[in-house]
């Protein structure tokens, strides 16, 4: 099968790649651009583990192939906030100062506990962003409809929940990181 | 009861340190690593539930261009040792497993073929290419059905579809029956269910043929025992097979004992000696993974006239699909010797039988024999509407109340440390059980709403200590020269937090910062052996196994800092990174000093004193440790459209000392919303030819964050009888929430004398329940 040039912007840098027409762009980030925090958990458009920023909207990158996205914007959540010292740096050192470089969104998941097996949760981190880009102030039903496109199958999505209403503090910049145990769900 | 002193990190709510690589994508799932020259495996599966093969031509895929072999069962099987997992190995009960269908097929998704290729696509393109020819003959796709005379063998191997039976009848339940009261039978189905890890199953296995070695990266919850099954499978001497595993997304079961998709891509890398990926898709993960639940179960309880319980019987029947997977693919017989559970029940006779059919095979699932609880949460509510009385009161009438503890069950095992009536009262209270019944009525009668209240109260067997190879864990406490510590585990952490928890165990028995610690798992070249994570077992087995080790190592901290200070060991104690003189804090010796004495100035160590600090210690669990709790529950029945909405859920628990609160109730409030799931919203539905018909997410329906309702929880913590106090967590979620939920729904129609036995409840269900009640 001939493979196709794709040249996009991936987390504000110009990359290039080559697929195959087939080759949907959540494979090409993983495969052909070595982005493999974006995963891959249904394939078929339900679950929303493979969410991405497709010019600042929110998509499956399941559902569109490579080729749709030559000269687009992607962001991944590779690109959400500045990366830790690099990888894996936050366990292997977790005295090291420069832990925790999180936006405020994945800030708020690692004080409600909005994650266990951390599957599903970079979809979750890429459509929270996105809806509070879109809503930065919602009520609980909206924070409920705004999740439900994603699937978790280990919180019970309490810390999730929780996790949002923590994200628009922290995006507000109002208050202070929480203590541990004033922060669970 | 005494309720535990939280320590410096045991009992506080660390957050936890694998989140940052896991929040930015840097976490390493088993398709997040690739290596060179990797090929890529696709399977051919079985598109029939039974029947024969009549013919399989491999030769248009092995010459599609990319396409590197193309493996059948002529390749691989004749050379594959046992497949079986280590506790397993000698079972009676095995069915005939094999590497690949060979000749005939036994259910849907059963890997015939394997095609490797250049990448997953080209391999996807080979299995298009394989020509399977099936002559298909009946299937039995029910477990009754399988037992009725005549019916098709799953296994030819065997004379029959029956895989266990296990009568335990016993003489006392008959005379309590004679005397009874009331004597109230019913028969439950639970459907079947799949545990739907979020990442699906995978493996990455090279083969080196110049060294032998054979390194498999897994997503797995069990390193160690993947590595002995893929020891004996492959025919490699067992400290060649190294098994790796970081980040896990997911398991509940599903991947506690290694499967055969895995074991031959094993195989089949040995074979080609080469590197071969292979990352299981959605659908595969639906339809020929493992399934779960899907049990039949008559009860028969036997009351006095104030409603005291006599005894009971329980006749329980599992699906255990065609290959059943691990020891839990047998959970009948648990299912009757834990029936008693939060009662005093004293007379007891059981049966439990298994049948193989034409399915997926039945794996663990998060509570494996929790059919126990969800057939008798569901009998003791038709038991109270059938004597009249509210389930709250049959419930409180013959709850065991911490006065009478120890308590030993009709089949002897012996409860310490459990608190059901106080999780009990503690739910009630907390769910307002007196005032919901009034709105209730009053709902029903001034507005024709269906209000409903369900009660559900376990007690959960953990982490069985003689369960070899499942109840010791080890763990290697190593001080490094700079005095940061390294624990190494058998355990496959999978979302648990457990490179979190068990540094808070470690730092709290040492006496130093949690930060100083780091826990390494999920490598069999690293850690020692150990029995991976499942079980509900960690937090009694792991952490107790790491306490353990750590008390040898401060120990020696102690003994070289005494020698340092001239002081004796047992006047020292490590606070705050520093070992000094109990009441003399001012005589004291950095812990870092410490170690880098133990390592690089060994002149200044006693005579004879060893050289470095670590110490390499095990646990090895009580036969059982229980765990209780009690979830409450109240829906709204829409008798309209047959939807129920969960109102309010609260659950009173009890797991002893807690290690980390904020993983306590992220581990309950997950089980509960799978709970919730299965009994709402999850099926998977075979037609009667034994089709898989829900092999996507859109047809098998997990919960999404609108379904579950926000979850309160209350602890009451009573220590276990273990060195750190701990019970298990991690599967009471599940266990106790399904029954929950299925007592709220049909107290709900019982307002109008509808009546449901079965699960799943959905919308069609319960409008056929209402139909047949005349509503």
């Amino acid at each position: 099968m001939a493979d196709h040039d794709v040249a996009l912007t991936v987390n504000g840098e110009p990359r290039r790649g080559r697929a195959e027409a087939r080759t949907t762009l959540a494979d090409f980030l993983r495969d052909e651009l070595g982005l493999t925090g974006t995963h891959l958990a249904c394939e078929h458009g339900v679950c929303g583990s493979c969410t991405v920023l497709f010019d600042g909207d929110a998509v499956r990158a399941c559902l569109l192939f490579a080729v749709q996205a030559a000269g687009h914007e992607v962001v991944t959540i590779e690109g959400i906030a500045p990366a830790p010292g690099g990888p894996d740096r936050g366990a292997l050192d977790p005295g090291a100062p420069d832990r925790g470089a999180l936006g405020p969104v994945q800030q708020a998941f690692m004080e409600c506990h909005g994650l266990q097996c951390g599957f599903c949760t970079p979809g979750f981190v890429v459509s929270v962003s996105a809806f509070l880009d879109e809503c930065s102030d919602p009520t609980d039903a909206q924070i409920l409809d705004g999740l439900s496109g994603n699937l978790c199958r280990c919180t019970g999505y309490q810390g999730i929940v929780a996790a949002v209403r923590r994200a628009v503090e922290l995006r507000s910049g109002a208050l202070p990181a929480a203590e541990p145990s004033e922060s669970r769900p | 009861m005494s309720t535990p002193v939280a320590g410096r990190f045991v009992g506080q709510s660390v957050l936890r340190r694998e989140d940052p690589r896991l929040l930015t994508g840097r976490g390493t799932y088993v398709d997040d690593i690739t290596v060179a020259g990797l090929v890529h495996a696709a399977f051919v599966r079985s598109h029939v539930a039974a029947g024969r093969i009549t013919h399989l031509d491999i030769a248009a895929a092995r010459a599609l261009d990319g396409v590197v072999a193309v493996i059948t069962a002529a390749d691989l099987n004749a050379g594959a040792g046992s497949l079986q997992p280590t506790i397993q190995l000698h079972d009676p009960s095995n069915a005939p497993l094999r590497a690949l269908a060979d000749g005939d097929v036994r259910f849907v998704g059963e890997p015939v073929a394997v095609v490797i290729a250049r990448s997953r696509a080209i391999a996807e393109d080979g299995c298009d290419l394989v020509a399977l020819d099936i002559d298909p003959s009946a299937a039995v796709v029910d477990p009754e059905a399988a037992l009725a005379p005549g019916a098709p063998l799953v296994h030819r191997e065997r004379d029959s579809n029956l895989a266990q039976e296990m009568p335990v009848l016993l003489p006392q339940y008959d005379e309590a029956k004679a005397r009874a009261a009331h004597v109230v039978r019913a028969t439950f189905r639970q459907h079947r269910q799949t545990p739907s890890p979020m990442e699906t199953r995978g493996i990455v296995a090279i083969a080196n043929p110049a060294s032998g070695e054979l390194h498999c990266h897994l997503s797995t919850q069990n390193p160690h025992e993947a590595r002995l099954v893929l020891a004996r499978a492959t025919g490699t001497p067992e400290h060649l097979v190294r098994v790796t595993a970081r980040d896990v997304g997911g398991g509940f079961g599903q991947k506690f004992m290694l499967q055969r998709d895995e074991i031959v891509i094993a195989l089949a890398a040995k074979h080609l000696g080469r590197a071969v990926k292979w990352i299981e898709d959605r659908r595969e993960n639906l339809i020929a993974s493992t399934h779960a639940r899907t049990d039949v179960t008559t009860v028969e309880l036997a009351l006095d006239a104030d409603g005291h319980m006599l005894g009971a019987f329980v006749d329980e029947l599992e699906d255990a699909g065609a290959f059943p997977v691990g020891a839990a693919g047998g959970a009948a017989s648990a299912v009757g010797a834990f029936f008693p559970g939060a009662y005093r029940i004293p007379a007891l006779s059981w049966i439990a039988r298994a049948a193989w059919t034409n399915t997926c095979p039945r794996g663990a699932y998060r509570g494996p024999w929790m059919m126990e609880t969800v057939c008798r949460e569901q009998m003791v509510d038709v038991a109270a509407r059938a004597i009249g009385l509210d389930p709250l009161e049959l419930r409180r009438r013959n709850v065991i109340a911490t006065t009478e503890l120890p308590y030993t069950t009709p089949m002897g095992m012996t409860y310490e440390a459990i608190t059901p009536a106080e999780t009990l009262e503690q739910a009630a209270a907390a769910i307002g059980h007196d005032a919901f019944r009034t709105e209730q009525q009053r709902a029903f009668v001034a507005e024709g709403r269906l209000l409903g209240v369900g009660y559900s109260l376990y007690v959960e067997p953990c982490a069985m200590g003689s369960m070899d190879p499942l109840g010791t864990e080890s763990a290697t406490v190593r001080v490094q020269p700079s005095g940061t510590v390294l624990v190494s585990l058998g355990s496959g952490s999978h979302g648990q937090g457990l490179e979190t928890t068990m540094a808070q165990v470690v730092a709290e028995e040492l006496g130093i910062d949690v930060d100083q610690v780091v826990v390494v798992q999920g490598d069999t070249d690293v850690a020692p052996y150990g029995r991976g994570t499942g079980g509900s077992g960690s937090a009694i087995i792991g952490a107790n196994a790491c306490r353990a080790a750590s008390a040898v190592v401060r120990d020696r901290t102690c003994e070289i800092a005494a020698h340092l200070m001239e002081a004796a060991p047992g006047d020292l104690e490590v606070v705050d990174g520093e070992v000094r003189v109990k009441g003399t804090p001012t005589r004291s010796v950095a812990w870092t000093e410490v170690a880098r004495v133990a390592y690089h100035d060994t002149a200044r160590l006693a005579a004879g004193a060893r050289r470095g600090l670590e110490a390499t210690e095990s646990y090895t669990a009580p036969p059982v440790t229980f765990a209780n709790a009690c979830h409450a529950v109240t829906v709204e029945v829409d008798a309209r459209t047959g939807i129920t909405t969960i109102l309010r859920y609260v659950v009173s628990e009890d797991c002893g000392r807690m290690i980390n609160p904020m993983i306590v109730d992220g581990q309950i409030a997950g089980g509960v919303a799978q709970g919730i799931g299965g009994a709402l919203y999850e099926h998977v539905v075979y037609d009667g030819d034994g089709n898989p018909l829900t092999t996507t997410f859109m047809d098998y329906l997990l919960p999404t964050a609108s379904e579950i309702p926000a979850i309160e929880i209350h602890h009451i913590e009573t220590p276990a009888n273990n060195p750190g106090g701990h019970k298990g967590v991690g599967e009471g979620g599940a266990i106790g929430s399904p029954a929950a939920v299925f007592n709220a729904v049909a107290d709900a129609l019982a307002l109008v004398g509808a009546e449901v036995r079965d699960q799943p409840l959905g919308p069609r269900q319960i409008l056929a329940a209402l139909t047949a009640a005349g509503h």
